[in-house]
């Protein structure tokens, strides 16, 4: 008996001892192979061979290419790497494995479109992959949103977005802003009011908490855009009024043209600068600002976590 | 039912649960949690179609393996024991102990995917919060599932009251896959002409069409389906359960046992 329980004792050592040894040499093996491991991810890039070999089973196939998409892009924007070379074959097989793999569209489209390193830059990807999207898809007014959001981001095609807008308004369960998106395009006018109203349909379009977050940053981001461009506004009508740049916030409120100080998104008070521009407090703050930051520096981006930066799209 | 092939299936029945193969569910629960709760993690917007997709692909494999795994051993294991001599020497047909095997097969097949389909719905309401009118179509998937199974089993007892057990596995795997690939297959045989083309129309006609069993892709994005197919498929899949049986019978009748 004794014999037997030290047995059972040695054997439950060496088990839990090269367990815990296994999982540490694949975790160094790993942080050896990361970069190869990555650029060799796609071994079968042939969508028809896939389906073939999953004998039938392609929706889950599809499934799991998408989770690959999603995490090869945060990968590699985790690593602050500008090469996205798998993103747009992972989701051609994707979407060709299940075209009706909506968010494949929706969001792939979001990580191929934008520079690095916020995208892929490739927006011609993007829009190819709309496209197909809405060949297979034909009443999903999301991709016609997704492909009208595109046109007016990363093309400044003002009379297709204004299309695709259109189109999108028309098929049923439209989102209410859809008839205005594609009117404000059609006049191209309201820049921030427009982008404003893309963002908010975005947040109202997704379930999904991270990407909501994301839209609530733009919005806040625009809000403080609108704000400074306002300010900044107000103080050329102080001086043009009085011969001089304001010397505080308090300037202003005394001559009546605004009331309070003004504060930014996140409850800080905007500064007037001696050269008479508004900056925010804490530039940081405030994520994808493009005014109101100290003279030569770039609007902050989302700190990177792989899978808030994923989940964010890159918008 | 014949009472005889009645027994026969219960004790088949028995007999699989006395094997655990039930504990496969197990490994399904584990299988289907795990991604429930992981998918919303690591990707986007996915996480009812992974459900539905990934609990209807397990459902469906786990089952071809059960179906081919214990099909292939229902005659021989009994030929081994030599059970089946008690069996025989009693009132008991041979054609009625074919059909009881199948039966019992069957119906532990039938349970095991009973179980797995609440787990399924279960996973659904977790990542859903409520069920939606589209979900009736997972039930339909889940139904063509189960004449799935008739199919693979009737042909793990056709291959195995003539072969080995391990060539009536490779035999019915095969068939299988051949099988799930014969919408291609009746396209290629569409295009090749001559003798080529008449062998592969044949053959085309001739495997199990499980293509069309297979809808999950459908219903997990909520597509409805038709009732047309619900009837034909149901009655393809009990004539081609049937055929493989007849084949059963007829080869196991002429077997010499001795």
């Amino acid at each position: 008996m004794k014999a037997t329980r030290r047995v059972n004792m040695v054997a439950t050592a060496v088990l839990l001892l090269s367990m815990a040894g296994g999982v540490a040499l694949l975790h160094a093996i790993d942080r050896m192979r990361r970069g190869p491991v990555a650029q060799q991810a796609l071994y079968l890039q042939s969508a028809t061979a896939l389906r073939r070999m999953s004998l039938g089973y392609t929706g889950l196939l599809a499934d799991i290419y998408w989770t690959r998409a999603v995490q090869y892009f945060g990968e590699q924007h985790h690593a602050g790497s500008g090469d996205f070379r798998l993103l747009a074959p992972l989701l051609e097989v994707t979407t060709e494995l299940d075209p009706k793999l909506v968010p494949a569209y929706q969001f792939g489209a979001n990580f191929l479109a934008p520079k690095p390193p916020s995208g892929a830059g490739l927006p011609g990807a993007a829009l190819s992959l709309m496209k197909y999207g809405i060949e297979h898809n034909p009443d999903q007014w999301r991709l016609y949103y997704n492909l009208g959001f595109l046109y007016y981001t990363e093309f400044k095609d003002y009379a297709k977005a204004a299309d695709a807008f259109a189109k999108g308004a028309k098929l049923p369960g439209t989102n209410e802003f859809m008839p205005i998106l594609a009117a404000r395009m059609a006049q191209h006018a309201g820049e921030f009011d427009t982008a404003r109203m893309l963002w908010f349909t975005t947040y109202q379009s997704t379930k999904d908490a991270q990407i909501r977050e994301n839209a609530v940053e733009h919005l806040l981001a625009l809000q403080a855009d609108e704000d400074v461009t306002r300010l900044e506004q107000v103080v050329e009508k102080y001086r043009q009024q009085n011969g001089r740049l304001p010397a505080s916030m308090g300037d202003l409120d005394r001559a009546g043209f605004i009331h309070g100080t003004p504060a930014d998104p996140k409850g800080r008070p905007y500064k007037l600068m001696p050269d008479g521009r508004i900056e925010v407090e804490d530039p940081k703050s405030i994520l994808f600002i493009t005014k109101g930051l100290p003279p030569g520096m770039e609007p902050p981006q989302p700190s990177h976590q792989p899978q808030a930066d994923t989940k964010s799209g890159s918008k | 039912m014949n009472s005889r092939v009645g027994y026969i299936a219960f004790n088949t029945f028995r007999e699989a649960v006395r094997d655990r193969v039930l504990y496969n569910l197990i490994a399904f629960a584990l299988l289907l949690s795990g991604a429930a709760i992981l998918v919303g993690e690591i990707s986007i917007d996915i996480e009812r179609l992974v459900v539905v997709n990934l609990g209807l692909t397990a459902v469906s494999l786990f089952g071809v393996v059960i179906a081919i795994f214990i099909g292939i051993g229902l005659v021989s294991k009994e030929i081994d024991k030599r059970t089946l001599y008690t069996v025989l020497s009693r009132p008991v047909r041979r054609w009625e102990f074919v059909v009881g095997k199948f039966f019992g097969l069957t119906g532990t097949l039938v349970v095991n995917t009973f179980l797995m389909a609440i787990g399924v719905l279960l996973a659904l309401l977790y990542v859903a919060h409520k069920f939606e009118k589209m979900d009736v179509w997972v039930l339909v998937a889940l139904y063509f599932i189960v004449l799935q199974f008739l199919i693979v089993c009737a042909l793990a007892l056709f291959f195995s009251s003539f072969s080995t057990p391990l060539m009536s596995a490779v035999f019915t795997f095969a068939l299988f896959v051949i099988g799930s690939l014969a919408e291609d297959l009746r396209g290629f045989a569409r295009i090749t002409a001559g003798v080529g083309g008449w062998i592969a129309t044949a053959i085309a006609y001739l495997v199990p069409n499980f293509s069309a069993l297979n809808v999950i892709s459908q219903v997990a994005h909520g597509d409805a389906i038709p009732g047309r197919l619900i009837l034909y498929n149901s009655a393809y899949a009990l004539l081609y359960a049937a055929m493989a049986i007849s084949g059963a019978v007829l080869i196991f009748q002429r077997r010499n046992l001795k």
